[in-house]
């Protein structure tokens, strides 16, 4: 009965969306005002049932019922309790209620902070994710529904799930992915509603804007979660590899800095409207791509293949109705945006351009190697051919290099107009100052020369030591610098908090891929094995039982110059339902470098194989997207961003004036 | 004509979008690969086994072998193993292995706690030799004649299955030939 009932809310969570995505939009084009009275109400109904739907489908993991196919799948009644609530986004159906109910999410956030926007505008914004949310739920009834039943031969015991998934990391990493990649969504309503209306004017980008930056924080901790995940799970010590699956989030990331980036410029300055525009839509049709990429079986089919296209002709036939919509109406809408303010060649306008044009060539060069080997089986009608991190790094490496050349730049340089002089008086020193200490750091620390290991520290140090230059001269004309520091904007701080996240990321990628060391050995029982300044004594293992897992768990004692640092236990373990084995490393998490061992098989001597990391600097990779996202979020409580509700009618007349197509 | 360049977005979206309808329609594993019949390329590399050794084209048995992709990172590897084991141990054919996109110790463990099937494996650390054979990712299985021209791939894992009625006649097909 409980799942039915879940089947029925998720019907008219559909119903619902799709009153949602029609009345409003033809209330707020016609003027009635009672209908567009309807947008707020029905997208909290339309949340309220899809949380209905998610709350019962946890409610049949936790109470065992194999009766419904989804919950038989992907889970098995010895698993953990939070394995089996959140197991809810665990397979295909499930992460499809899970994301259309982020989706609900947004929209029910939207209808509560929108009280300064006009009601018409917050109407066609909840009206256009409403249609979102209907192609979503259809989707789901038609093709992918987690209520489906195994009736009358309901198997005794679910298959569990994947081994890989049962760990931490797979409670907070989709959601937070998800959330970040649907917050796009809101940022895709607005522009669309503003090109509907055509009021595309500075308050729409500054209402875009905090919506934007959430996404974007969001979206940020999702990837370092996922890579922070990867790093402690998989067992190699990679925390980034250029995967088909972790692709499409860098692509909507990259994009989506470019877009925060350009939505700057155009409320700050009233340019680029129509490139805002364009990267808004792409924000959001990134993140659709990578729902299709993930769930569609395209790109992971190569070795698993089992999927029916059915469900990826769904997706696609979605994504061109949404995207290609939207950008047709792009293409016809465009001509009426006029930049209201001109700048010149050398301003902060044309290095935010720069800026821009280097994260969308960045992510659409992660876009062709990610679908090129299928791109060029399609075209050659045969050969396979892969692409592999080589080719990401070859592209990306230096992209990132140069936009982060420009980053300094651009955040020292003016609006409109900045003088070469001026930015050669405020940088050089910086430049110099850079280079200097990017060769001398490493070679203190390492009395080596590494090239790789300087240009890594001397362009972190490069935005680093910018920042400070930057908050420096602008506290220069007031009597002290922390009274200058006191004048100085939340969102300036937010954006270089952001800053100076992105150069601990560069510092952290840089050096933990020139210094990290392994090593791979054959370890008997108090056996001792030496790398980099620690030692590694193995004292043997002990057999463990977990809930669902039996396992053998290693002790090894860490030492330092002969010093105990710690003990670590990794792990080796076997799940009891799928019969699959699991290695859980150890780690010793440290703020300039990490150790961990992972543990192999044992042999018949008794001795096991192993491979043990040391890790320079690693956490700075997650620390710098923490701190990056903390810049956003902290540009968000900027109090601007909360001023007053705007005339409705007299906004309306004039937008319609402004609206008069521009001769050409 | 400003306005005629707004419409690229669409454009290159529906293009993208055509891509990817003939993408879902594809199935990797039917299709044969276009080395098929056409010699192996000319390599020259080190091997997990043999040290510093650099090996060759002409290092290849002279006789019909199999070309195994493989990676200690790779769980169907271990999968598909035993049979190879098995094979290997019955002399049936000869097999030579290409160490794709690992690490030398890394694969030199993962050969010591599974056994080696491998006349010796091929240390392709850098995928160069996999671009070349046209390889999207470990296990694959290439049939080669002795004359090191490729007769038959096999993506993916093999099993009992594929073995018995795919790999086995592909290798007689080919054996029968030379013998001719």
């Amino acid at each position: 009965m409980v799942p039915e009932l879940g089947h029925f809310s998720l019907i008219l969570a559909f119903c619902l969306s799709v009153v949602l995505g029609t009345i409003p939009l033809i209330g707020a084009t016609t003027g009635n005002r009672l209908w567009i009275s309807l947008a707020r109400p029905l997208a909290a109904g339309f949340f309220v049932f899809l949380s209905l739907c998610l709350v019962v489908l946890a409610y049949s993991f936790v109470t065992d019922d194999f009766s419904v196919m989804f919950v038989a799948q992907h889970s098995n009644s010895m698993l953990p309790l939070q394995y089996k609530i959140t197991a809810v986004w665990g397979g295909h159906e499930g992460s499809f209620l899970f994301w259309t109910w982020m989706l609900s999410g947004w929209m029910l956030a939207v209808c509560i902070f929108s009280k300064a926007m006009p009601d018409d505008f917050v109407a066609r914004v909840l009206s256009i994710m409403g249609l979102i949310g209907a192609g979503y739920t259809m989707f789901m009834i038609a093709t992918s529904n987690p209520f489906d039943r195994v009736l009358p031969m309901s198997p005794a015991d679910g298959a569990d799930l994947n081994s890989a998934l049962q760990d931490f990391g797979f409670i907070i990493h989709p959601p937070s992915l998800y959330m970040g990649y649907v917050g796009f969504s809101v940022v895709f309503a607005f522009a669309i509603a503003a090109l509907i209306s055509g009021r595309l004017d500075s308050a729409w980008a500054r209402w875009s804007r905090p919506w934007a930056n959430a996404a974007w924080a969001i979206l940020t901790i999702g990837i370092a979660l996922g890579s922070w995940w990867a790093y402690y799970e998989l067992g190699w010590g990679g925390w980034w590899a250029w995967d088909p699956v972790e692709n499409p989030p860098m692509i909507n990331w990259l994009i989506g800095t470019a877009l925060i980036h350009s939505l700057a410029v155009t409320e700050k300055r009233g340019v680029f409207k129509s490139w805002t525009v364009l990267l808004s839509i792409m924000a959001f049709a990134a993140s659709l791509l990578g729902t299709f990429i993930t769930r569609s079986g395209l790109l992971t089919s190569v070795h698993a293949f089992a999927s029916d296209p059915t469900r990826g002709i769904y997706i696609l036939g979605f994504l061109g109705f949404v995207i290609g919509g939207s950008l047709l109406l792009f293409a016809f809408r465009a001509p009426l945006m006029k930049s209201e303010f001109g700048f010149a060649a050398v301003s902060r306008e044309v290095f935010l351009l720069i800026n821009n044009i280097i994260l969308v060539v960045a992510s659409a060069a992660i876009l062709l190697g990610t679908l090129y080997p299928m791109v060029y089986q399609a075209v050659s009608g045969g050969e396979l051919i892969s692409v592999g991190p080589p080719y990401f790094n070859i592209i990306f490496v230096p992209l990132m290099s140069v936009l982060v050349i420009f980053l300094g730049l651009g955040s020292v340089s003016r609006w409109k107009k900045t003088s070469l002089d001026y930015l050669k008086k405020q940088l050089l020193i910086v430049a110099v100052a850079a280079l200097v200490l990017g060769l001398a750091l490493p070679l203190a620390l390492t009395l080596e020369f590494s090239f790789g290991a300087t240009f890594a520290t001397a362009l972190g140090l490069w935005v680093v030591l910018g920042i400070v230059q930057d908050i420096r001269l602008k506290s220069a004309n007031k009597p002290s610098l922390l009274a200058g520091m006191k004048s100085l904007a939340v969102s300036y701080y937010g954006m270089q908090i952001a800053h100076f996240g992105f150069a601990v990321i560069l510092l952290g990628a840089g050096l933990t891929s020139i210094y990290s060391i392994e090593k791979s050995v054959l370890l008997s029982p108090g056996q001792t094995v030496e790398l980099g300044q620690y030692e590694f004594l193995f004292e043997g293992t002990e057999h463990l039982s977990g809930p669902n897992f039996e396992a053998e768990r290693a002790t090894f004692q860490v030492l330092r110059d002969g010093a105990f640092v710690r003990e670590l236990h990794p792990e080796k373990r076997v799940y009891t339902a799928s019969r699959t084995p699991s290695t859980e490393m150890a780690i010793d998490a440290g703020f300039t470098r990490d150790l961990f061992i992972t543990l192999g098989e044992e042999r018949d001597s008794g001795a096991w194989s192993m491979s043990l990391y040391i890790k320079p600097f690693v956490r700075w990779v997650w620390l710098g997207a923490i701190l990056m996202a903390m810049g956003a979020i902290v540009a968000v409580t900027d109090k601007r961003y909360r001023r007053l509700k705007t005339k409705t009618l007299e906004k309306e007349v004039a937008s319609v004036k402004a609206m008069q197509p521009v001769s050409s | 004509m400003p306005r005629l360049k707004l419409f690229i977005p669409v454009i290159v979206f529906f293009a993208l979008a055509v891509m990817l309808w003939r993408g879902l329609y594809l199935d990797p594993r039917t299709l044969p690969s276009v080395l098929i019949d056409k010699p192996l390329p000319e390599f020259s590399l080190q091997t997990v086994e043999l040290g510093d050794t650099v090996v060759g084209k002409a290092d290849l048995p002279d006789e019909p072998f199999l070309l195994n992709i493989w990676g200690s990172y790779c769980l169907p590897c271990l999968q598909e193993n035993p049979i190879l084991m098995a094979a290997a141990e019955e002399k049936l054919v000869p097999i030579v292995g290409v160490n794709y996109k690992d690490k030398l110790n890394l694969a030199q463990l993962w050969l010591e706690d599974n056994g080696s099937p491998f006349e010796f494996s091929i240390l392709d650390e850098s995928g160069r030799l996999g671009i070349d054979l046209g390889v999207y990712g470990a296990p694959e299985t290439f049939v080669v004649d002795g004359n090191g021209v490729i007769r038959y791939k096999h993506i993916g894992v093999i099993d009992y299955e594929t073995w018995e009625e795919e790999i086995k006649p592909a290798i007689a097909a080919v054996k029968a030939e030379s013998n001719k």
